[in-house]
């Protein structure tokens, strides 16, 4: 039997009727057409899926859309703001911190969570706040320099 | 990737939640982060998900009497990022802290990853050294058990059906305790290969307690008894904790797997105790 979900996404709120099963991925992609956030390896190891959910970053591949009823979803669509780019995607973009950019999406609200848990992290901080996502391309070091460009440029 | 269907219901009390489980065929959705995965891949097909996530009163760590007490719906994230549990049982947050990765440790629960019951799970390693207890709950009834008898096999516990873990008993740390969990990750899983977590103190040079609990090598987690006796009274030498450590895993039928065979699990879960007791000690004296 299909439920009657009502979210707010990236500052908008928006109600549906799901079936238990759908994943929040496939809502996202399928029914909202937010199709930033990508679909990996769908089990739960490759972070491509991260969403922020209530704040905390989450792999909206392991969720069903109607556990996130009632709540605040932020999907890499919604970092921009006023027409200008969130300081993590300038960071990306001047860093080179993505090559093929699949993990991209996930990756940056993963580091988004990172930053606001820890807004000047160490190396080894970052590489442990990124231990969920993913990148086949970048070497992660790239990826690395983007954050502390970011950490630096937000803390002005 | 996608699971079968399910009817999901989202009960906003524990009275309505222990209702729905009543009946036997519904199977609560705690984090998921097991769960959903095993949907996934259809290896689980419940015909019912009673999800947990409102009821508030789950979700609370709390101290009194000389315990803590942890609600089943509590996050990896809320125990490792818990001042309470850092400074009075700081085993349990450190434990917390290596789950999986950031993601899951948002949404994974304690209460969930114990009743999955996985043999490779970091809590129970942490939570047999400190002794834990865990509650149990039905309509009209509950029961607390040690974790020791909740914990009966390979993903499988002793909760009945109908029967919900609501809660997680830990002692308040006493000063001067020295503790430590070492694990050998499985780099692609994060999952231990071998997890050891020790509770050691001493009085007048001697361990005066002594508690290994230890993780990923056995079908089921499991407290190292041996190692603890030939611990006890001890002055904790190099040579103590060597001999202690060659007792973890002397008698036991460990588990092998592609990762690792079972000889190299037991010689590990040696190597990793004795690392885990040096550490534990140098915090103890």
């Amino acid at each position: 039997m299909k439920r009657l979900i009502s979210v707010t996404i990236n500052g908008k709120q928006r109600t549906d009727e799901v079936e238990p099963r759908l994943l929040l991925i496939h809502y996202l992609r399928d029914v909202v057409g937010l199709t930033g956030s990508h679909i990996g390896c769908e089990t739960s190891l490759c972070g491509a899926c991260t969403v922020e959910l209530d704040g905390k970053a989450v792999k909206s591949c392991t969720m069903f859309a109607v556990q996130v009823d009632g709540c605040r979803l932020l999907t890499i669509e919604g970092l921009v703001s006023n027409g200008k780019y969130h300081p993590l995607q300038e960071a990306f973009w001047n860093e080179h911190g993505l090559q093929c950019g699949f993990c991209t999406p996930g990756m940056i609200v993963a580091c988004k969570q990172l930053l606001e848990r820890t807004p000047v992290p160490t190396e080894e901080e970052i590489r442990h706040g990124i231990e969920g996502n993913l990148c086949r391309c970048t070497g992660y070091q790239h990826i690395v320099n983007a954050v502390k460009a970011a950490s630096a440029k937000m803390g002005i | 990737m996608i699971p079968q269907s399910f009817e999901y219901s989202v009960p906003n009390t524990l009275q309505e939640a222990l209702q729905l489980l009543a009946g036997g065929n519904a199977k609560v959705l705690a984090g998921g982060m097991s769960l959903v995965p095993l949907m996934k891949l259809r290896l689980a097909a419940p015909e019912h998900l009673v999800d947990l996530r409102r009821i508030t009163g789950l979700k609370t760590l709390s101290e009194s009497s000389g315990e803590i007490r942890i609600g089943a719906m509590a996050t990896h994230h809320d125990l490792d990022s818990s001042p309470l549990l850092r400074q009075r049982c700081p085993l349990l947050a450190e434990a917390a802290k290596h789950i999986g990765d950031v993601q899951v440790r948002n949404l994974g629960t304690i209460g969930g990853s114990l009743s999955h019951a996985d043999p490779a799970a970091d809590y129970p390693a942490s939570l047999l050294a400190l002794g834990a207890k865990v509650k149990l709950v039905r309509a009209g009834a509950e029961r607390t058990l040690n974790l020791e008898d909740f914990l009966v096999d390979t993903f499988t516990t002793a909760a009945e059906p109908g029967e919900l873990l609501t809660e997680i008993i830990v002692p308040v740390e006493e000063p001067k305790t020295g503790v430590s969990y070492q694990k050998m990750v499985q780099p692609a899983s994060g999952f231990a290969i071998v997890g050891v977590a020790a509770r050691v103190r001493k009085s007048n040079g001697q361990i005066s307690l002594a508690r290994l609990g230890l993780t990923g090598v056995a079908p089921s987690p499991f407290r190292a008894a041996a190692a603890e006796a030939r611990l006890q009274g001890s002055a904790g030498s190099a040579e103590d904790i060597r001999q202690a450590a060659a007792l973890v895993s002397s008698n036991i039928e460990a588990n092998a797997d592609i990762h690792a065979s079972a000889s190299y699990r037991k010689q590990m879960a040696q190597v990793y105790a004795a690392r885990a007791l040096h550490a534990a000690l140098a915090e103890a004296s």
